[in-house]
């Protein structure tokens, strides 16, 4: 099988197409093979043990939501880095890819600091 | 310099994708079925480890030295009754386990487990594919995951499993990011991104003075090893830094409301297999891969044919036995200490030493303005060393600060203590005569 460019990720696919029919098979002889005799106390969400106590979604902190935004900051920074490193020792780049390299770090390096510095990172 | 040992039989990029179809659905079907078994048998494993090191037997009924227990549970566990709580999302509900598993083994598919073999008659790599991005496959793979922690914990509609969920997924993402930067270190190093090039680019050492020098990127890049250590713990939620799941406070984090039917065997399996594939990169990327070790590496034949399975499986075995061994020792961290370990040293120490091999490469790179680096180099010094010292002073007179502060208050409370807002009772009773006196005499002894 020879689809150029693509073949590599046919076998990705054909791994892809293997799990979910795995899982999905699993999950329908389970369906198939379990017996199903639900009580009100069954079907109750478990929580921690006690009868729960009014609506199933808890309020939480608002920081999860700006790690989130940390987190794509800095894993788009790691995505550039990538390629960066595979080439950088290529001929034609080195110093000039080096230092634009530290401007760009620079940059990332003043977010964290300033995430710092506005009390992001810090957990009471 | 560089002593090249690289064989024929070594696999690069050119090698893949000229799989005939067949041969790609054996592999995947192979490698799917080494990983159920390797979690069933490395459920096992750990359960009897971390019971030697606890003083116990372990699991020693089912089967001999109770190999059988995993797979007791897994039937039992398909053939259960499956509860779905009356208030769940059902569709989200069901479907975040699949989303946490898949991905879990489609990272497998990059891991490079051998050279190229003879296979029914067809010439192809002991490894399903490579792509040239393969390692940023792994690290897609890990994030897709962290969807289906998200969506466990939302579609519960608990709030224990919602809290769970949210922690999860920020000490994933959080881990993820220290992960990516010390890939950084070994692509700078191989300079590819393909898991087979990777491994080959371990193959031969430089020689000083003809003493062969170690290859394998765990000693030429100890920190960058150190730091994905960490983090492979960190990623997969694994002791020490096993706070999703911290009973304690969350009951059973993000996976509370699967209660013991196949759904939760399937998360436990993606658990397993995401151990798996961190310790597979962790090998692929910093030992070696499937190559031997020193010792074994003088024979001749044993980076050729099949044996290098053996290797791979033997690393794999010690990569998981240091999981167990982490949690039969440490204690878990808080999460305050959990995540100022993450932002405020991983990332930045990671990124200095980024920084710091590649100026290094930079100055062995021939034809470069040496004086330049150098200048360079003092900067970022002098520039760590400011930050530095301006982060301690900072650091102390707050210190100094609050400690003034919680002396006053104390002081203040001293002198009348329901200042402070609380009713509390006065420190002076009458009735009290200290510990010296007892007010109720304990009989004879």
């Amino acid at each position: 099988m020879s689809l150029g460019y693509l073949g590599s990720y046919a076998a990705v696919l054909a791994l892809f197409v293997v799990g979910v029919a795995i899982v999905a098979g699993a999950l329908f002889a389970n369906r198939m093979l379990r017996p199903t005799r639900p009580t009100p106390d069954k079907l109750a969400t478990y929580e921690c043990g006690v009868d729960p106590v009014g609506e199933g979604w808890a309020q939480s902190q608002v920081r999860y939501y700006v790690f989130t935004y940390l987190y794509v900051i800095f894993a788009v920074d790691a995505v550039f880095l990538f390629p960066w490193a595979t080439v950088f020792a290529a001929p034609g780049f080195g110093m000039t890819t080096l230092v634009e390299m530290f401007v760009f770090l620079g940059f990332i390096a003043l977010g964290i600091l300033y995430g710092w510095r506005k009390r992001v990172l810090t957990w009471a | 310099m560089r002593t090249t040992l690289l064989a024929a039989a070594d696999p690069t990029l050119a090698d893949f994708g000229h799989d005939p179809l067949w041969i790609s659905i054996i592999k995947a079907v192979v490698i799917f079925i080494v990983l159920m078994l390797g979690v069933l048998f490395g459920v096992w494993f750990e359960r009897k480890l971390i019971s030697r090191m606890q003083n116990r037997y372990g699991p020693n009924r089912a089967g001999k030295f109770g190999l059988l227990q995993s797979v007791a549970d897994g039937l039992k566990m398909g053939l259960k009754e499956d509860l779905m709580p009356r208030t769940v999302d059902k569709v989200i509900y069901f479907i975040a386990p699949v989303v946490l598993a898949v991905p879990a083994f489609l990272a497998f598919s990059v891991v490079p487990m051998g050279p190229k073999v003879s296979m029914f008659g067809v010439e192809t790599p002991l490894q399903l594919t490579d792509l040239p991005v393969a390692v940023l496959l792994v690290l897609a793979m890990a994030s897709v995951g962290v969807y289906g922690i998200v969506l466990a914990g939302w579609g519960s509609r608990s709030p224990y499993a919602m809290l769970g969920g949210l922690r999860a997924s920020a000490q994933v993402v959080s881990y993820e990011i220290a992960m990516g930067l010390s890939f950084v270190g070994v692509f700078l190093y191989a300079g590819t991104l393909s898991t087979s090039e990777i491994v080959g680019a371990q193959a031969g050492g430089n020689e000083i003075f003809g003493v062969p020098m170690p290859s394998w990127y765990m000693i030429t890049l100890f920190p960058s090893f150190v730091i994905y250590v960490i983090t492979m713990l960190g990623e997969t939620n694994r002791v020490p830094f096993d706070l999703p799941e911290g009973e304690g406070e969350l009951v059973g984090g993000f996976q509370t409301e699967y209660s013991n039917s196949l759904k939760f065997a399937v998360i436990m399996l993606a658990e397993y297999v995401n151990v798996f594939v961190v310790s597979a990169m962790s090998i692929t990327l910093f030992m070696g891969g499937w190559r031997a070790p020193w010792p074994i590496s003088l024979w001749d034949g044993a980076n050729s044919g099949w044996w290098p399975l053996l290797w791979f499986f033997a690393k794999m075995v010690l990569v998981f036995a240091f999981f167990i061994w982490c949690r039969a020792s440490l204690p878990r961290v808080r999460y305050d200490q959990l995540m100022a370990l993450g932002w405020k040293i991983l990332i930045p120490v990671n990124l200095a030493w980024i920084l710091l091999i590649a100026t290094a490469k930079a100055f062995r790179l021939t034809g470069t303005d040496r004086t330049l680096v150098y200048a360079l180099g003092i900067v970022v010094l002098v520039g760590c060393a400011l930050i530095w010292w301006r982060f301690d002073s900072v650091m102390q007179r707050r210190k100094e600060e609050r400690e003034a502060q919680v002396q006053a208050e104390f002081e203040e409370l001293g002198a009348e203590p329901a200042a402070g807002g609380f009713p509390v009772p006065p420190l002076d009773l009458p009735h009290y005569h200290g510990v010296a006196r007892k007010e109720v005499s304990s009989g004879s002894n």
